[in-house]
Formats: C-alpha cells, sequence, structure tokens
C-alpha cells in the first residue's frame, strides 16, 4: 500500500479546531487518526491539541477522545486500553498526542512505565520543541541555541545552553517493540510508521518533529518546507528501531546548510557563527555515531 | 457466608474480590500495601478476574483507573499519606469526570516529619476535590464498605468517586474475625457497572473536556449535587444490603447513647469504640456521655450531626487532624452544621493520634471532663490548648 497523502482516508476525525495557522502538531495528529480510523481512541494531555480541540461545546474529535492529566498521556491510555479489553473489544488502538514537554519532561515518568509494561499503545509525540501552548516557554527538547520566553536571547546567554533530549533512543532503550522518528516534512514516512506500529503489539513511540511557526518565527506556510529542512540539514534524521536494531530510513546525500536552516527562524536569528559552529559538530558527531550503530538498506 | 480472621487490609480486599472491578491499578505504599498484594494472589488464583496493572507511581495508579473508568470499566486503586498527595491532581480529575472509581486509603501521617503511622490528615486534607469519603471502624465495616461503595458511586446520580479510609495500622493491621458474604449474594446485591459516561464506538465520545467560565460553574454545581445525591443513595444501599446480608449500618452518622446525653464526643474512625466504652463508664458514674461517629465526611452529616448534638449541653470533636493556624478541619465542619441549625452549645476541639500517637482511655476521660467544664477552644492531647486561647 503506497504511504501517501492520497493513500489515507478521506475522513476527518480532527476538524473545526482553532489551532493556529500553519500548526504542525494538528497536522501530525489528523494524518494520523485518518491512519488508524474512527476505532482509534485518542488520548490527549493538557497541550496544544487538546486546548484547540476539546472547548465544551466545541468539540472537534470525531472519535473518542479525551484529555489526560499533563504527565498522564501514557498512564490514561493504559486505562483505557485495559479498560476497553476488559469490557471485550478487541478492534480498537489506544494512541496518545502528547507534545514535548508532555512527553519529555513531565510526562516521561509514565511513558516509561507504559514501556516496561510493554502496554498495547501508540505513543505519538508531535515535538514543536518549546511548551507552545502557554507561549514558548524551554522544554526538553528544545534545541540548543534557540530563544524561548523562558531562554532568552542577550548578550550574556544565546538562547536555550542544552542540546534536545534523545526521546527516540530513551524510548529504545527499553528495548520497546518499535520506535520511530519522523517529520510533518516527510508525511508518507510518518504516515508509514503509524500504520506499521498500528500492526505492532505491545507499546509503539513516535517522535515526530511538528513546527510551530508562531514559536519558531517562521512564516505560516512554512511549516512543511522547514520540517523537511531540518532533515535534510542533517539535524533531525528518520529512523525506526525494532527487534532491537536501530535503522536509518534516509540518508541525505550532502546535508543541506544549517547556518540557512536556522537563519530563517526567528527563534535562531540571534545565534553567532561561533554558535552554529557548534551544532554543525553537534550534528557530525551525531551522525558518525549513526552511521556506526544504524542500519541503512 | 463464611468466616475468617482477617486484618483490616484484608477484608477490604476481600470485599474488592466480591466487587469484581476489571481494572485493578497498584502501586504499594505503608500500611495499604497487603490490599495490592492480595488482590494480586486473587488475580493469580483466577478467583478475581482483573487486568491487574503495574503502575509506577501514585499519579499513573490513578490517571490509569481514570482511563478505565472512562473505558466503561470498573475500576480500583488504593494508596495512603505521601501517595493520595501525590497524585491529588488526578482526585481531582475523577470527581470532576464523574468518573465512579472507588479508592480505598489507608490513613497514614503526612511528611514532614516522616512517620509511617496513622492519622487522617492525608484523605482530610483532600475534602474538597470532590470524592465521597468514607470512615470505617472496623474489618466488617471496610469488608462492607468496599462492596457498597460501588453501588453508591455508579448510582447515576451519584455518579462521583469513592475513597474509603482505614486507619492506617490501628485498623489495617489488626486482625478480626469477618464474615464474608457469598459470591451469588454478592453479585445479586452489585450489578455490572453500566453508564453512558463512557468510550463509545457507535456514538463517539470527546470527554475531560474544557469548559469557560460560560458553562464551568454549571458543571461544578451538578458536581456538588451528584455527592449531595449520595445522602439518600447511601440510606437505600444500606437498607438494601441489611436485608441481603443481613448487617445494618447508619448512614452519615452512628450515634451511641446521644438521645439523653449531655456531653457528646464526635469521632471518625477506629477511635470511636475506645469513645463508647468511655462513655459506658461514665454513665455508670452518672455523667451523661454520647457519642457521634462519623461515617461519611463527604457528603457531611450537617443535619445528623445537629439533630444528635441539639440537646446537649456541650460537645466536643476529637480528631487525627490539624489544619494549621486553625483547627481540626472536622471542628470546622461540625461548627458549621451546628450554627447552620441554630444549635448554639460550646464546643471544643480535640487534636490526637497524630503520627500514630496513642490515644488511651484516660485520654478520653479527658476529654469528656474538658467537654463538661470547659477547656481552650483547640486542645492537643497531651500537651494542652494552642496559643489562640
Amino acid at each position: 500500500m503506497a504511504n501517501t497523502a492520497d493513500s489515507i482516508s478521506r475522513e476527518e476525525y480532527f476538524y473545526g479546531h482553532k489551532a493556529c495557522a500553519g500548526c504542525g502538531g494538528s497536522l501530525a495528529v489528523r494524518a494520523a487518526l485518518k491512519v488508524l480510523g474512527k476505532n482509534a481512541v485518542s488520548v490527549l494531555p493538557a497541550g496544544c491539541m487538546s486546548a484547540v480541540g476539546f472547548n465544551f461545546p466545541q468539540l472537534c474529535f470525531s472519535n473518542n477522545s479525551i484529555i489526560s492529566t499533563f504527565a498522564g498521556t501514557a498512564s490514561m491510555l493504559t486505562g483505557v486500553e485495559a479498560g476497553l479489553r476488559a469490557r471485550g473489544f478487541k478492534d480498537f488502538t489506544a494512541v496518545g498526542f502528547a507534545g514535548d514537554g508532555g512527553t519529555a519532561d513531565i510526562g516521561i515518568q509514565a511513558l516509561s512505565g507504559a514501556i516496561d509494561r510493554n502496554d498495547n499503545i501508540i505513543y505519538i509525540c508531535y515535538d514543536n520543541e518549546a511548551y507552545m501552548n502557554t507561549g514558548i516557554q524551554k522544554s526538553g527538547l528544545t534545541p540548543f541555541g534557540a530563544k524561548t520566553t523562558t531562554t532568552p536571547a542577550g548578550k550574556n546567554i544565546h538562547g536555550n545552553i542544552r542540546p534536545k533530549k534523545n526521546m527516540f533512543e530513551i524510548a529504545a532503550a527499553h528495548d520497546i517493540p518499535y520506535a520511530a522518528t519522523a517529520s510533518v516534512g516527510y508525511i508518507d514516512d510518518f504516515i508509514a510508521k503509524v500504520r506499521k506500529a498500528s500492526q505492532i503489539q505491545g507499546t509503539k513511540y513516535i517522535h515526530v518533529i511538528a513546527p510551530c511557526p508562531t514559536g519558531w518565527g517562521v512564516p505560516v506556510d512554512e511549516t512543511v518546507n522547514i520540517a523537511r529542512e531540518v532533515v535534510d540539514s542533517g539535524l533531525w534524521y528518520l529512523a525506526e528501531y525494532e527487534n532491537g536494531e536501530f535503522k536509518l530510513n534516509r540518508k541525505p546525500k550532502e546535508f543541506t546548510s544549517v547556518a540557512d536552516y536556522l537563519k530563517k527562524q526567528g527563534r535562531f536569528r540571534h545565534l553567532s557563527d561561533e554558535d552554529i559552529d557548534i551544532i554543525i559538530k553537534s550534528r557530525d558527531k551525531k551522525w558518525e555515531y549513526i552511521g556506526k550503530n544504524f542500519k541503512f538498506d | 457466608m463464611s468466616r475468617k480472621f482477617l486484618s483490616g487490609n484484608e477484608a477490604f480486599a476481600e470485599g474488592i474480590r466480591l466487587a469484581r472491578p476489571q481494572v485493578i491499578s497498584a502501586y504499594p505504599i505503608t500500611p495499604q500495601t497487603i490490599v495490592v498484594e492480595r488482590l494480586s494472589e486473587m488475580v493469580e488464583d483466577g478467583s478475581l478476574s482483573a487486568e491487574y496493572v503495574h503502575v509506577e507511581s501514585e499519579h499513573s495508579a490513578l490517571s490509569c483507573a481514570i482511563g478505565a473508568s472512562a473505558a466503561g470499566a470498573r475500576a480500583f486503586t488504593a494508596t495512603s499519606s505521601q501517595g493520595l498527595l501525590y497524585m491529588a491532581e488526578c482526585l481531582y480529575y475523577a470527581s470532576g469526570g464523574r468518573f465512579p472509581i472507588v479508592m480505598m486509603n489507608a490513613d497514614r501521617s503526612t511528611a514532614l516529619p516522616w512517620n509511617i503511622y496513622g492519622d487522617q490528615r492525608d484523605s482530610l486534607s483532600q475534602l474538597d476535590s470532590g470524592w465521597i469519603q468514607a470512615y470505617a471502624e472496623n474489618a466488617q465495616e471496610a469488608l462492607d464498605l468496599a462492596l457498597m461503595s460501588y453501588k453508591i458511586a455508579e448510582n447515576k446520580d451519584v455518579s462521583t468517586p469513592f475513597m474509603a479510609n482505614l486507619d492506617g495500622f490501628v485498623l489495617t493491621h489488626t486482625y478480626e474475625p469477618v464474615d464474608i458474604p457469598d459470591r451469588e449474594q454478592a453479585d445479586k446485591f452489585l450489578p455490572p457497572y453500566e453508564t453512558d459516561n463512557r468510550i463509545d464506538f457507535e456514538n463517539p465520545k470527546n470527554m475531560a473536556f474544557s469548559a469557560g467560565p460560560d458553562t464551568n460553574y454549571i458543571f461544578k454545581f451538578k458536581e456538588h449535587e451528584g455527592v449531595l445525591a449520595a445522602r439518600d443513595v447511601i440510606a437505600e444501599t444500606e437498607k438494601e444490603f441489611a436485608e441481603i446480608f443481613g448487617r445494618k449500618y447508619t448512614g452519615l452518622v452512628e450515634n451511641y447513647l446521644t438521645e439523653d446525653a449531655d456531653y457528646i464526643l464526635v469521632t471518625l474512625g477506629s477511635i470511636a469504640g475506645l469513645c463508647r466504652e468511655t462513655a459506658d463508664k461514665l454513665r455508670a458514674e452518672g455523667i451523661k456521655a454520647g457519642v457521634v461517629r462519623i461515617r461519611y465526611m463527604r457528603p457531611f452529616p450537617h443535619r445528623e450531626i445537629a439533630e444528635a448534638l441539639k440537646n446537649a449541653k456541650a460537645y466536643g470533636v476529637l480528631e487525627k487532624d490539624i489544619s494549621f493556624g486553625s483547627e481540626g478541619t472536622v471542628y470546622t465542619n461540625v461548627n458549621s452544621a451546628l450554627k447552620k441549625a441554630d444549635v448554639n452549645i460550646k464546643g471544643y476541639n480535640f487534636i490526637g493520634g497524630l503520627g500514630g500517637r496513642n490515644i488511651s482511655a484516660s485520654d478520653i476521660e479527658d476529654i469528656f471532663d474538658g467537654i463538661s467544664k470547659g477547656t481552650s477552644n483547640v486542645n492537643f492531647i497531651g500537651i494542652g490548648g494552642d496559643s489562640n486561647g
């Protein structure tokens, strides 16, 4: 089956919400639910997608959906899955959509617990690289150098001083049945991974880069392009973890310019040449690691 | 029916087995741990058919139970003390979502200083979380509450989670002979959980949503009415329970010799037995003493307490709790009930048992002495009145 946007359902399950124009997170949720269909039960923590979609009486999910506590995406998924199974249902998918803060910071304990139990759930982290819902504060997945409202870029400190936590490899370290990275810029790859996850028993973790034009400082029609460029420049990579092995899905022959990627975003505009050099070195180190440890067909 | 020699924890677990929860989220904490241990054994031996989930924290324990309840399953969890505080966010979530989860709480002191022994500061700090709160006195009542709790919580007019409180160690770890109902009778008493407040694949739902200023207060009013509706449902449930199992309970309070009492001690939990014995002793000496045991802190027995105390000369409230800078929370609640009913008698607060400190029979005699002769408003047993006078 082709995994293009045309191959998925014309049905809309996440529609009529009030996400910002160009929202990458809503694109990820919309596409994933089209793959999983009407028997998907979505769990979303307090965050962008619940804030834009769940305002009584304007409720925009046409599949069963529920907001969890901020820290409780994975634990509520566990309960939903166990409860439906206990009631005799078999044909359903419990899927979580949590942001980067909800996943890598406050929700990581519950996520680790769910993977440890190997609960039969799909957990999708839509990563827009900061707490966007509350107004662009630094999360554990904010990249080095990014300006946020809690990591201001000044003379003394140039934005965020720490690199992104590697949630993909943290999930894999649990020996999870399936983990993958993705980007809404490569939607066919994301769709294929959601479809694959839906056919695997046990816990599945998909980490999808989902740009936020509001927080990143890019035009609203640039979401998909910038989500491609982060992959093409080598600052993100498309990969899978399965059967104990890492696999790289896409290997750029030549990286596009990191400086170009950074400079077109408001959040990075302040970076010095030295800062950009640190980012390039860190990318190269990561790709050296990938070259040694990831398979590539 | 069979009779076994069980601790409070084990009795409660037996009651839960009879209630047939479909999902149990389990996390250990002293002195609750034995409940989740026994339930795991029941699942292992096949006498309880439930999904037993080993969660990694109390926050996840209740979050998981909420998810299970939203899926339409009967859910159970148990906790104590710091665990209850750690899951506090989820308490409000469960009640606001009208998910009739049952949770046993082993009443235990809260840190700091660390202490694993019993007092009631954990659960009483969560009175405003929207849960029904019951306090058992003995192991038999604990078992019976476990069975009745689901019937009360799941009633369509109530639809509210239920916290059954057992005094840590004094009740959770004390062994008593307990009558265990037959499974057939338990099934007759408690049918499977049915609700519209659940995931539905025919008519998909958006659950646990946001509600802005225009509608939020309506949901809150309904939540309040739900807890209040439990008043009648508790009475009906206990009536049906007595018809099937032969054991009678007395609703939100249990009165002892209050009808003609001059001095009444209001309390809750397992200390009530010693209070009644002391009342008997004082009666033999010619002092008309009585005891009100509060069985439910939510819904609060406003009318029942006013009715029991209206002809007394003075009363005291004995509780294992203090709201720092004010007074014991039970005392505050009792005073409010009396004020609303225009019952104007002297009342005194007695704080005891914090961190598991023993409350002796002579302590309770001293309390009655204080009630009859007058004392400070707020008294710490063994220390004296606070600086508020």
